[in-house]
């Protein structure tokens, strides 16, 4: 059997999902927006300071982002009894579970990685390093999005389990934060950008299989 | 399997919580054959059809299945916002199935509502698109929890006469009931 039919299958359902939820997967992007729009607020409009903050503020505010609408990614699957049928097929539920983390983060994940330009603007960052920022939220954006994964299939058969997943992926994005954090300065060095790039390779070879295997302990 | 048996369970024991469900529990199936499982609430014929299709571990004994299976559980698997038309796509794409979505829906009687969303589906009819996906792809076994809930007359005998199509074509059938069985069956297992 041919493996990719499946996944596209997949893939094809969790963004018209994602399509049909509408409001559902714009909320960690006006999340993300609103958390970062109100530092000026609390901070003060001091350029030199919110400069200084404001790549820390935005990694904060891409990290929770992230973990707001992963409490119904597998669990939707699970209550509706499409997860028993995917543990079924002969398609590794690996390959599933890291199919839908991806649908998710292109719908929920990559419209935050477009909006920092125009949010780092605001919080007073330098023009020249809005595109190294860019590249290190995509990066580490993904990391954050397949740990929340883990921890939103760990959660699946919580109701209400929203908590238990920010307590399980909050340790998990530690490393992404340090790296993220050292790579988004506007004078960060490339070694960083690279340890951060490793650091989300790291998640994409082992988030979708403890994903998996947390499914596999839901269905049963 | 050489010796022709869809289906093999043999010493299967499950427990739930500090209760053993069923022990020694030995079960065949053949082509052509269907077995009902019967049993009052919680006796475990939900959990012997989920370890027979993989989906639960036994906690002693083992299962053979020859081939692949279909799986009808309590849930219809149908999203909110999917149509019976989208959700046989969804299944027909993914299982590499030639057969026409919209043709299926059309013998399930679901012409009418080919597309309204899941969730504005009455419960007969989520069920219908749901046995609908028996029809996208032939597989030899089909393990079917509580196949009869929510349809009507017309619907019982529509699934009784895709079963028997299906026993007739050497398929094998093993299925979860509460009362009358509108098929002929082979064997009753009571849990």
């Amino acid at each position: 059997m041919n493996t990719p039919a499946p996944l596209r299958a997949a893939f094809r359902q969790a963004i018209t999902e994602a399509w049909a939820s509408g409001a559902g997967a714009l909320l960690p992007i006006g999340f993300f927006a609103g958390a970062a729009m109100l530092v000026p607020f609390t901070v003060g409009t001091d350029a030199a300071q919110l400069a200084a903050i404001g790549t820390g503020v935005l990694w904060v505010a891409l990290a929770l982002a992230s973990l707001v609408s992963m409490e119904r990614l597998f669990q939707a699957d699970l209550e509706d009894g499409t997860l028993d049928l995917w543990a079924q097929e002969e398609t590794p539920l690996f390959l599933v579970a890291a199919t839908k983390i991806l649908a998710h983060w292109l719908v929920s994940g990559l419209p935050l990685v477009l909006l920092t330009p125009l949010i780092g603007l605001t919080l007073q960052l330098p023009a020249d390093a809005l595109l190294p920022a860019m590249l290190a939220y995509g990066l580490g954006g993904l990391a954050f999005f397949l740990w929340g994964g883990v921890a939103g299939a760990l959660a699946a058969s919580v109701p209400r389990g929203g908590l238990l997943i920010a307590l399980l992926a909050l340790p998990l994005f530690i490393p992404t934060a340090i790296f993220g954090g050292l790579a988004a300065q506007p004078d960060g060095e490339t070694s960083n950008l690279l340890f951060l790039a490793a650091s989300t390779l790291f998640a994409l070879g082992v988030a979708p299989f403890a994903a998996s295997a947390a499914l596999r302990l839901a269905v049963d | 399997m050489t010796d022709g048996l869809l289906i093999e369970a043999d010493g299967l024991g499950a427990v739930r919580g500090e209760r053993i469900l069923f022990s020694g529990l030995h079960l065949t199936v053949r082509p052509g054959e269907a077995i009902v499982l019967r049993g009052p609430n919680g006796s475990g014929k939900s959990t012997l059809l989920r370890i027979i299709a993989g989906l639960s571990q036994p906690a002693v004994g083992e299962v053979r299945l020859d081939g692949t299976h279909h799986w009808i559980g309590h849930r219809n698997a149908i999203k909110p916002h999917e149509t019976p038309r989208q959700h046989l796509q969804h299944w027909a794409r993914a299982w590499g199935s030639s057969a026409d979505p919209v043709e299926i829906a059309n013998r399930m009687g679901l012409e009418r509502p080919l597309d309204v969303a899941g969730r504005l589906l009455s419960a007969g009819q989520r069920r219908r698109t749901a046995l609908g996906r028996l029809l996208l792809s032939e597989r030899p076994v089909w393990l079917l929890d509580e196949p009869f809930t929510a349809l009507d007359t017309n619907g019982r005998a529509l699934l009784a006469e895709m079963m028997a199509t299906h026993r007739a074509t050497g398929g094998g059938i093993i299925a979860a009931l509460h009362g009358e069985a509108p098929f002929e069956a082979d064997r009753e297992m009571v849990l």
